[in-house]
């Protein structure tokens, strides 16, 4: 068939780091050249196809960090270097990266929501005079779910970077406690020209956007990513539907103005 | 232009269509219905005009010719995708104005949601052509009148059945060489129904807001629904599916991609791994359904996706009435108006 929509491509992984027990990044030989945030359908087959955002991409290559929790994702555990994956996409909007140049960058980013903007993260650490100021928050449930962490020290060389943990045995020094917690610690000299971005689980991003409407950020400047169950990933499936917006189609990326008004 | 033809003459035009055509007619299964002894009505492919169950609503509809239960996309060997393949014969299917005009709201899904087409359902659908059968009197809990789907000019060829004869009315000129010599040539123009017994007043949409997603009307159907997903296999416009990997047992190392028909009101239609699901009560499914139908569609594209074939109803095993809901929608909406004022 002509330009079959569904039909993935095969990737060939060039390298794995793993990240943490169950999450591992992937690196994969490929040229689709994505927009920050968006996301690809992952394939094996006769296993099945799940969405997963673009954690990174460069010349020739993009990365995706999975998170074994099932059937598909097990699977994908087990590869190797040299191994294949089956890829379409990439799918939906990602974020506005031209809104935010200029500006006071802010994200707050709870666990594997750390994945769809990192590739954000790298942008502006590669072009940091774009950005005016960039405070990242960084949460995880405990030091040994934290994804990223090279990189996230080599962005401590550049940007404020505040890593906490909701628990943790001795032996930690960092920050302690919820996302939420820190939001207030974050100077906000000009309310009009801040961009907050917010990635994490549903109840995290509810009570983080809250923490910053509190401090005064307007709305329109607060920018999150959803995750629904999703099937298609081009408008058709249904699965993603809330109210008349496609998740996988006006989003994952979402102003919080719109964020608000998706009741399930 | 139009024809009379004796049955014997119509099954005479059906075999010099068949060289060509697939043909579809709601035919009977015979007690295979909902309730013991009775009989299911649903599409499959016709030899003779008998078989075609024309006096009767079908409990199924047309989707499936175009929209399969269930599909295969890919076969797979080892690492290799190879698509399924499809029959090459064009389609004839016999349905009423409400699924033409239900078709339609497939093909806005299909086609149009977005800028990528479904090439699995573009390639049944480019086959189809419609004939539509004259639709006079409507059935029970039908409200195709109130949705505006009882007329339509989308067809090739329009039959009005009687026990003995059929009258067309041939529009699509392709058409004519299978009917010359056949029959009497005569001016036919299907009728259509202009009042059903069942009414629906739809809700305008600028009035329903999200706060409505919550209010206490949706409540009764936490309990009465049981979210079998019926109302969902049977309606015309419900275009939901999941695609998912089977590896064959005899030989695991070959399988396949399909889709399947999925529903709104079924469990797992939200599920997300981590145990992270929405809407797991009835009530919010009902109200997902019923939103769709009579409010978000209409946001995105401009027309209501119910087409009041009313077969959630006839089939739905708690007596839920989707034209009641629809009512009370508007009635709720109303009623908080003149509250507020
Ligand atoms: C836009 C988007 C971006 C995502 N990015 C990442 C990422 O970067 N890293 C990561 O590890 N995970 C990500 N996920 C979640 C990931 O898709 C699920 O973890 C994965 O689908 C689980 O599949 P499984 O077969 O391993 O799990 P199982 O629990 O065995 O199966 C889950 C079932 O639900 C279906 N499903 C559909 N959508 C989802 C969903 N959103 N979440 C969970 N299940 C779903 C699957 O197809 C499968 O049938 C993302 C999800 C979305 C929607
Ligand atoms: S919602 Fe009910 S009445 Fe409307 S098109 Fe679907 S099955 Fe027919
Ligand atoms: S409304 Fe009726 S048919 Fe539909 S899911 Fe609920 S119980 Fe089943
Ligand atoms: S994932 Fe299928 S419609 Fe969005």
């Amino acid at each position: 068939m002509h330009n079959n929509p569904y039909l993935p491509q095969k990737m060939r992984i060039l390298d794995v780091y793993p990240q943490t027990d169950i999450d591992i990044t992937y690196k994969v030989e490929c040229d689709i050249k994505p927009e920050n945030g968006q996301f690809v359908q992952v394939s094996l087959p006769r296993i099945g196809e799940v969405p997963i955002s673009v954690s990174d991409f460069g010349d020739g290559y993009m990365e995706m960090t999975i998170r074994k929790v099932g059937k598909v994702t097990n699977e994908i555990y087990n590869l190797q270097k040299g191994d294949n994956l089956f890829l379409r996409g990439p799918y939906g909007k990602g974020f506005p990266i031209e809104n935010y140049r200029g500006k006071h960058l802010i994200i707050a980013a709870g666990g594997t929501g750390l994945a769809p903007v990192k590739s954000v993260i790298n942008y502006f650490y590669r072009n940091a005079h774009e950005v005016k100021n960039f405070d990242i928050l960084a949460g995880f449930k405990t030091p040994q779910d934290i994804l990223f962490k090279d990189e996230i020290d080599l962005w401590r060389s550049k940007f404020n970077v505040l890593l906490t943990v909701d628990n943790a045995n001795e032996g930690w020094e960092g920050h302690l406690g919820l996302i939420t917690k820190y939001v207030p610690e974050i100077e906000i000299r000009d309310l009009e020209n801040v961009e907050v971005v917010i990635v994490g689980p549903p109840i995290m991003m509810k009570f983080t956007a809250q923490e910053f409407l509190k401090l005064g950020v307007p709305k329109h400047k607060i920018w999150v990513s959803f995750e629904r169950n999703m099937s298609c990933a081009i408008g058709k499936c249904g699965h993603c539907k809330i109210d008349e917006t496609y998740v996988c189609l006006e989003g994952p990326v979402f102003n919080y103005t719109k964020a608000e008004k998706l009741i399930d | 232009m139009g024809y009379r033809l004796s049955n014997e003459k119509f099954n005479k035009l059906l075999d010099g269509l068949k060289g060509e055509y697939k043909i579809y007619a709601p035919i009977r299964f015979p007690k295979r219905g909902r309730f013991s002894d009775t009989d299911l009505i649903r599409y499959g492919e016709i030899n003779k005009v008998e078989d075609v169950v024309w006096i009767e609503k079908s409990n199924y509809s047309p989707k499936e010719i175009v929209f399969p239960i269930t599909q295969t996309l890919f076969y797979f060997t080892e690492d290799e995708f190879k698509e399924s393949m499809v029959h090459n014969k064009k389609i004839l299917i016999f349905l009423r104005p409400c699924d033409i005009n239900g078709m339609r709201r497939l093909d806005t899904i299909f086609l149009n949601n977005g800028p990528i087409k479904d090439v699995y359902y573009e390639r049944l659908r480019e086959k189809v052509k419609f004939v539509m059968m004259e639709c006079k009197d409507g059935f029970e809990n039908c409200f195709c009148v109130s949705t505006n789907s009882n007329y339509t000019q989308d067809y090739s060829i329009a039959v009005r059945f009687t026990s003995n004869e059929v009258f067309c009315e041939l529009k699509d000129e392709s058409f004519q060489q299978f009917f010359s010599n056949l029959g009497t040539e005569m001016n036919f123009k299907p009728e259509y129904i202009e009042e059903n017994s069942v009414k629906v007043q739809l809700p305008e949409v600028d009035k329903i807001t999200t706060e409505f997603f919550n209010h206490d009307m949706w409540k009764e159907y936490s309990k009465r629904c049981i979210g079998c997903g019926r109302c969902n296999m049977a309606c015309i416009t419900c275009s939901c599916f999941t695609n998912s990997d089977i590896a064959y047992e005899e030989n695991p190392n070959a399988g396949e991609r399909r889709r399947v028909w999925a529903g709104c009101h079924i469990d797992k239609f939200t599920d997300m791994a981590g145990g992270h699901s929405f809407r797991q009560d009835y009530s919010s499914r009902m109200r997902f359904k019923t939103m769709h139908k009579i409010y978000d569609y209409k946001k995105r594209f401009g027309e209501h996706m119910c087409v009041g074939c009313g077969r959630c109803d006839d089939i739905c095993p708690e007596y839920i009435s989707f034209s009641n809901c629809i009512n009370k929608v508007s009635k709720t909406l109303k009623e908080d108006e003149s509250n507020a004022q």
